[in-house]
Order: structure tokens, then C-alpha cells, then sequence
């Protein structure tokens, strides 16, 4: 019998998608995990991969059909094999009248664009791409010998049932292949022991806080907190670096890395409101607006605390490069703890931007301008750069978010401060 | 080497162990005049005499207890029980009062005694007269259990039974009894709690015992025929258990299917897995798989039983499960 090929839930909030491109033709052979045809869902374009092994019989969706979850594209089964038996199955199978509509309006989304909530795990969308915190499904053979052989399991498909990554599955697996997109040099990245974060139950005053802060401004109460930052220094760092030949950093990689050191001292604005509790992160892991041609979308630098500039560089890059064309995956912009959003690059002195929630907080980074600033005797020209923080009350009080600011400026006016 | 029946093997033990040891003797119901239910014990009372060799009313709990006590004070007698269906009479005496006489009496009092008879199911014989219970025995503290499956294992067992300082408690098969098999010559013994590779394989141990080692031979020749090598590991004795030989097969072969003749709840075959995953997990690439006696009692229609035992065929199907050969 025939095997049904459907849209699957490619991101956590996926319920339709838009069949861009078919890889397979009608009547191609195709084997488990071949790539079906490109879908782009509400965040991406992913692949739809085959589940069943045989000939594709038929391609029930045209190329450009916007077709929901769980209904049918297409058909794998043996050449010359009936399909659709089921005419019901088959008829609602198409989405062929919605392929024949026009073209749905992709309304941007910025709102959406990052809706870090692991607790609505949404539906198990099964393998290619894991969804956000699935648990990596192995045999404890293949565990241990991804172990030996220094292999990445999440990277590997598994064939078992359920995805289960078995012993042969890991033996065809090249350790070169195993972190995709990693940052330059091979480094493992040591993260410490310990529970990622720590859920604070709700004290009665600042359920308070909370209630009416909400009640006087929208669903966030948002506060801004602005400070003037002297980049002469970061700027004499970064030019050295980028004259030595070894790899170029921009500003916005020494923001990052100087913004989750900061953070880790002040945990308090690394965190979460949940509602019921605030979660606060022992992790850290910044979200980097992007803006991609219908919007935009803040893919993460997980652990950026602890990687180095080089692997910011290398990380950045590389993401910001595929969220342009659309090819990131959903746990690479789900998750994050804290975001910046810098427009410096098109000449905005200042701005305030708009909170990600859960987080508590997003940086807004304007660029970086020569200004007269008084100096020990008279007056100097000094790159000076404006940052500003949009605070979520609930959970960042006014001295909280200062406090943290203040020590993200001393690193950045003295790059040294961050290895301090 | 000779070739024999698993019953000519066993008669041969058991000639040999009552003339090397004259606290030997033999007990239980047709075993004297008629030369026993199943003729293992045929010629024996000729030789040996109606002193060592006894006839018994059809009262096992009374002649099992005559068996004990006979132990307790010096004697080894082997009680022969025309089936292990009918121990279920008698296994008040085995399990309250064999298995822990060393211990209640702080070592005071032995219990040298081997209980033995055919166990499992036969062809047709109903529910109440195919039952395999070497889980029940294996379960008790105090009592080693052995089955074996060829005439070689079986004579080799039986007479390091009947020398063991403990009870025994020894498992044949009425399907195993005109079987036949290679039997060394010489005198030797084949120590209690080793299991023995059968067949050499790669990619999956098939553990089994007694009568489904010929299911799990059978298995492994169809998997042949598919490309597939299983090793056939045959426990011989399943208390105390050689969990180092499971441990090495399976390590090699990272796979592993159970076959058994018992009910899958509490089976021998579970005590295997647990062990397994226990002790090395990380040498599995799928869940262990039991192929064991459907869970209900042996129908007596012959398609039924046929249905209810464990076959080759369940258990290829079952190795190329923990293959991943399909879903």
C-alpha cells in the first residue's frame, strides 16, 4: 500500500505551510530522509523529508500550494501502485483548492518572531530538524559510541523506530559532519554543571507590581533606560584584531559577548516572566535581531557567556546569513534569554525596541557617532554610542536594569573589564 | 564418541553416579518394576536392587519428603517425578523444607537431593500436563536449577547433579527423551551454572534453554538464508545463571532475543533482560525481545498448541525486530 506524504509540523507554531519547490519528481525513486520538496512555514523554509522508501507516485500539492498540517501532499508506494484509495483522504488530501487561490498573504509576523515558550512544546514534530528541547531518541550502543567517536547525536537522523538513532546510523555518521554550523575552530564548549535556571515563585508585592504596572501600560509594562557608551577603546581593540589578518569581529560581536558577561553578573535581567513565577537563567543566550526582507527574526547565540569573540564572529555570521535566506531552523531562534536589536548600521542615533517576550529585557544598540565630549582640558571627538534597554517591570526594576547597564558600558569603554 | 538418546545419556548418569557412590539411590513412582514412565531408569533395578532403586505410591508430597529427610541424613537421592506437573504436589517439600534446611539449621544439615522429570509440554497433552516451571524453582533461594538440551549436556549435568551438596532441581523433556546427540566415552561432568555457545554468530544472541534450543537453531538457519548470523547461546542452567557468558555474547553482538518454553510474566527470559540492561546497557542497540509460550493455558487443539509454543519463525521475526529489518 501506498505511504502518504504530509505537510509536517516543521516549527512549534507551524500550522500551515507553503509548498515552495518539489526535489523529487512524479515517478523519482526516494529513500528514507531524502529531501521531498522545500515547505516554508510561518519562520522558514525547511525540508520535508521522506518517511518511507519507494517511488513518488504523485505530487498531490503543486509547487506554491499553501496546504495545512497533517494533510497530504503526496504519495511513496511501489510504480504503478493505485494511490488515494480513500477518495475523502485524497480529496481533502490536496489542498488543491487552496493551491489554485492565490497566494496567501505572508503578513510579517515581528510580534511572533521569536515566541521562546518551550513550555507550549506544541505537537512532536518529528525529525529532520528536532523541535526545540525533544529529546534526542538513540540506542545506548549508538550513545556510546557517538561518545567514543566525538559525534553530535542531535546531527544524525536516526532509522530506528520513532527516529531512534541506532548502532549503524552512528557508523555512517562522519565526526566532520557532526556541528553543522559551529563556530570556526572546533572548540568543545565546556558548560558548567547545574540546573540552566531557577524558578522564583512570585512574591504578594510583586504580583502587585506586576498587576497594575500591566494594567497602567499594555501587556508589558516597559520602561527605557538609556546611557551613552565611549567606544574608543572597543573600537582600538576591534581594529587590531581585524588588522592581524586572523579573522574580522564586528561591533555587534563585542556587543554580544560584553552584553551576556554583563548579564551574568546580573542574573536578575537574564530572566523570564512566566506568569505565575519568573524563571531566572543561569544560562545565557542571546537572541540578534535580523532583519530578513518580509520582517524579522532573532536568531540565538546560545552560551554566549562563555564562546569566545572568535566563535561569536563565526556564529553570527553564519546565522544572520541563513536567516536571510530563510533556512534557519526552529531551535536555532527559539530559547533565548535576552535580545539586542542594533540599527547602528543604518545611522539611528537611539531607538527602543520591543520586548521578546518571556524575556525581560532587549537592548537597543544606535550607532556609533563621533561626538565633541568634554574632556581633562577642553573638549575631544570621541566615538560615542547610545544604547538604550527596554525593561519588562515585572520582573527589572528601574536601579536593577541601571545597575546592569552601568556594567555593560564600564565593559565596553574598557574591553579589559570583560575578562576582569 | 557415541551417539545416544537424551534417555540412554541420562540412564548412563545414572548408572554411573549409583555405582561410584553407594549413598546414591533412586525413588519415585514406576521407576523399579517398570523401568520407568519414560525408561530412563530401565535396567537399573536389576543392577542395583529394590534397595537402591524404589518404587513409590502416587503420593509426591510423601515420597519427596521421604526424599528430603533421606538427605538430611546423609543419604543422595534422586527423586524421579514422572512429570513436573505432578511436582506441584509435591512442592511443599522442595521449596519449605529442600531448599532451606542448610540455612535453617545454620549449616547443621545438608540437603543433597536431585528431584528430576520431564517438564514443558509435549504433544497434546492439555493444560494442566504442559507447563514449564523452571521459574517457579529458579525463584527460590536454595535450589539450583538446571535443564538441559542435548544427551551430552544432559548426562554431563545430571551426574554433577547428583554429586552437588544442595538440591537440584532437573529439568528433561519428553520431547527431548529420543533425541539424540554426540556423548563422550569417557567419564566427565559439565559444571553446574556454565551455558554453552551453541552456534557462533555476529549479529544477534539468541538465549535459550532445553527444548527451544532446537527452536532457536532452527531460527538461526532461516536468518542465514537472510543474511543474518545469530549466535545461539544455551543457558543449560538457569539458577545460578551465567550471566559472563550472556554478558560476552550479547556485547558482541549488541542484540539480544530470549526464547523460552514458559509464560512471558516473571520468566526466565525476564530475569535475562533485567540482567542485561543492568550490567550493559551500553552495549544494546535495541530493547531485549522475548519469544516465549502465549499467555494463556497450553490448548489442548493441536493448531492452537502448535500457536502457542515458541516457533522459529517468531523468533526470525523477533530478531529482525532488534535488527531494525523492519518496524
Amino acid at each position: 500500500m501506498a505511504t502518504k506524504v504530509v505537510m509536517e509540523a516543521l516549527s512549534p507554531t507551524m500550522e500551515e505551510g507553503r509548498l515552495v519547490e518539489w526535489k523529487k519528481k512524479e515517478g523519482d525513486s526516494v529513500a528514507v530522509g531524502d529531501v521531498l520538496a522545500d515547505v516554508e512555514t510561518d519562520k522558514a523554509v525547511m525540508e520535508l523529508v521522506a518517511r518511507a522508501e519507494g517511488t513518488l507516485l504523485k505530487q498531490v500539492a503543486p509547487a506554491g500550494a499553501t496546504v495545512p498540517v497533517s494533510d497530504i501532499v503526496g504519495w511513496i508506494g511501489k510504480p504503478g501502485e493505485a494511490v488515494g484509495g480513500n477518495g475523502a483522504t485524497a480529496d481533502k488530501a490536496g489542498g488543491t483548492d487552496k493551491a489554485q487561490r492565490p497566494e496567501p498573504v505572508e503578513a510579517p509576523r515581528p510580534e511572533r518572531k521569536a515566541e521562546a515558550a518551550p513550555a507550549v512544546a506544541a505537537a512532536p514534530a518529528p525529525a529532520p530538524a528536532r523541535a526545540e528541547g525533544e529529546r534526542v531518541k538513540a540506542s545506548p550502543l549508538a550513545r556510546r559510541m557517538a561518545t567514543e567517536r566525538g559525534i553530535d547525536l542531535a546531527g544524525i537522523q536516526g532509522s530506528g523506530p520513532a527516529g531512534r538513532i541506532v548502532q549503524r546510523d552512528v557508523e555512517s555518521a562522519q565526526p566532520a559532519a557532526a556541528a553543522p554550523a559551529a563556530a570556526a575552530p572546533a572548540r568543545v564548549l565546556v558548560i558548567p554543571a547545574g540546573e540552566p535556571y531557577q524558578d522564583v515563585p512570585l512574591t504578594q508585592i510583586r504580583k502587585t507590581i506586576a498587576k497594575r504596572l500591566a494594567q497602567s501600560i499594555g501587556p508589558i509594562p516597559t520602561f527605557y533606560l538609556t546611557s551613552e557608551v565611549d567606544m574608543e577603546r572597543t573600537a582600538d581593540a576591534r581594529d587590531a584584531i581585524n588588522a592581524s589578518g586572523d579573522g574580522k569581529i564586528s561591533y555587534n560581536d563585542i556587543i554580544i559577548k560584553a552584553t551576556a558577561l554583563a548579564l551574568k553578573q546580573h542574573p536578575e535581567c537574564n530572566g523570564w516572566w512566566q506568569d505565575d513565577h519568573i524563571r531566572y537563567w543561569n544560562e545565557v543566550h542571546i537572541g540578534m535581531a535580523v532583519a530578513v526582507p518580509d520582517g524579522l527574526i532573532t536568531p540565538i547565540i546560545r552560551h554566549a557567556d562563555l564562546k569566545t569573540l572568535r566563535e561569536i564572529a563565526a556564529e553570527a555570521r553564519d546565522l544572520a546569513g541563513r536567516a536571510r535566506e530563510r533556512r534557519l531552523k526552529p531551535e536555532e531562534y527559539t530559547g533565548s534569554t535576552f535580545s539586542i536589536s542594533n540599527l547602528g548600521m543604518f545611522d539611528i542615533d537611539e531607538f527602543t525596541a520591543i520586548i521578546n517576550p518571556p524575556e525581560a529585557g532587549i537592548l537597543a544598540i544606535g550607532r556609533i557617532a563621533e561626538q565633541t565630549v568634554p574632556a581633562a582640558e577642553g573638549l575631544e571627538v570621541r566615538k560615542r554610542m547610545k544604547i538604550t534597554m527596554s525593561c519588562d517591570h515585572r520582573v527589572i526594576d528601574g536601579a536593577t536594569g541601571a545597575q546592569f547597564l552601568r556594567t555593560l558600558k564600564r565593559m565596553l569603554e574598557n574591553p579589559l573589564a570583560m575578562i576582569w | 564418541m557415541a551417539v545416544l538418546t537424551y534417555r540412554d545419556a541420562l540412564n548412563q548418569a545414572l548408572r554411573e553416579e549409583l555405582s561410584r557412590d553407594e549413598n546414591v539411590f533412586l525413588m519415585g513412582e514406576e521407576v523399579a518394576e517398570y523401568n520407568g514412565a519414560y525408561k530412563v531408569s530401565r535396567g537399573l533395578l536389576e543392577e542395583f536392587g529394590p534397595m537402591r532403586v524404589v518404587d513409590t505410591p502416587i503420593a509426591e508430597l510423601g515420597f519427596a519428603g521421604i526424599g528430603v529427610g533421606a538427605a538430611m541424613t546423609g543419604l543422595r537421592p534422586i527423586v524421579e517425578l514422572m512429570t513436573w506437573n505432578f511436582a506441584l504436589l509435591a512442592i511443599d517439600q522442595i521449596v519449605n523444607a529442600a531448599a532451606k534446611v542448610r540455612y535453617m539449621s545454620g549449616g547443621q544439615l545438608g540437603c543433597p537431593i536431585v528431584f528430576r522429570g520431564p517438564g514443558g509440554a509435549a504433544l497434546q497433552l492439555a493444560a494442566q500436563h504442559s507447563q514449564a516451571f523452571e521459574s517457579w524453582y529458579a525463584h527460590i533461594p536454595g535450589l539450583k536449577v538446571i535443564a538441559p538440551a542435548t544427551p551430552a549436556d544432559a548426562k554431563g549435568l545430571l551426574k554433577s547433579a547428583i554429586r552437588d551438596d544442595n538440591p537440584v532441581i532437573f529439568m528433561e523433556g519428553e520431547m527431548l527423551y529420543n533425541t539424540k546427540g554426540e556423548v563422550p566415552e569417557e567419564e566427565y561432568t559439565i559444571p553446574i551454572g556454565k551455558a554453552d555457545i551453541k552456534r557462533a554468530g555476529d549479529d544477534v544472541t539468541l538465549v535459550c534453554h532445553s527444548k527451544t534450543l532446537s527452536v532457536a537453531l532452527k531460527a538461526a538457519d532461516k536468518l542465514a538464508e537472510q543474511g543474518v548470523s545469530a549466535e545461539v547461546l544455551d543457558l543449560r542452567t538457569i539458577r545460578p545463571l551465567d550471566t559472563e557468558a550472556i554478558f560476552a555474547s550479547v556485547s558482541r553482538t549488541h542484540r539480544c532475543v530470549v526464547v523460552e518454553e514458559g509464560w512471558p510474566f516473571a520468566g526466565v527470559g525476564a530475569q535475562v533482560v533485567y540482567e542485561i540492561q543492568e550490567s550493559i546497557f551500553d552495549e544494546l542497540d535495541a530493547p531485549v525481545l522475548r519469544v516465549t509460550q502465549a499467555d494463556v493455558p497450553m490448548p489442548y487443539n493441536r493448531a492452537l498448541e502448535k500457536a502457542a509454543k515458541p516457533d522459529p519463525d517468531r523468533v526470525a521475526a523477533a530478531v529482525r525486530k532488534v535488527m531494525y529489518l523492519e518496524a
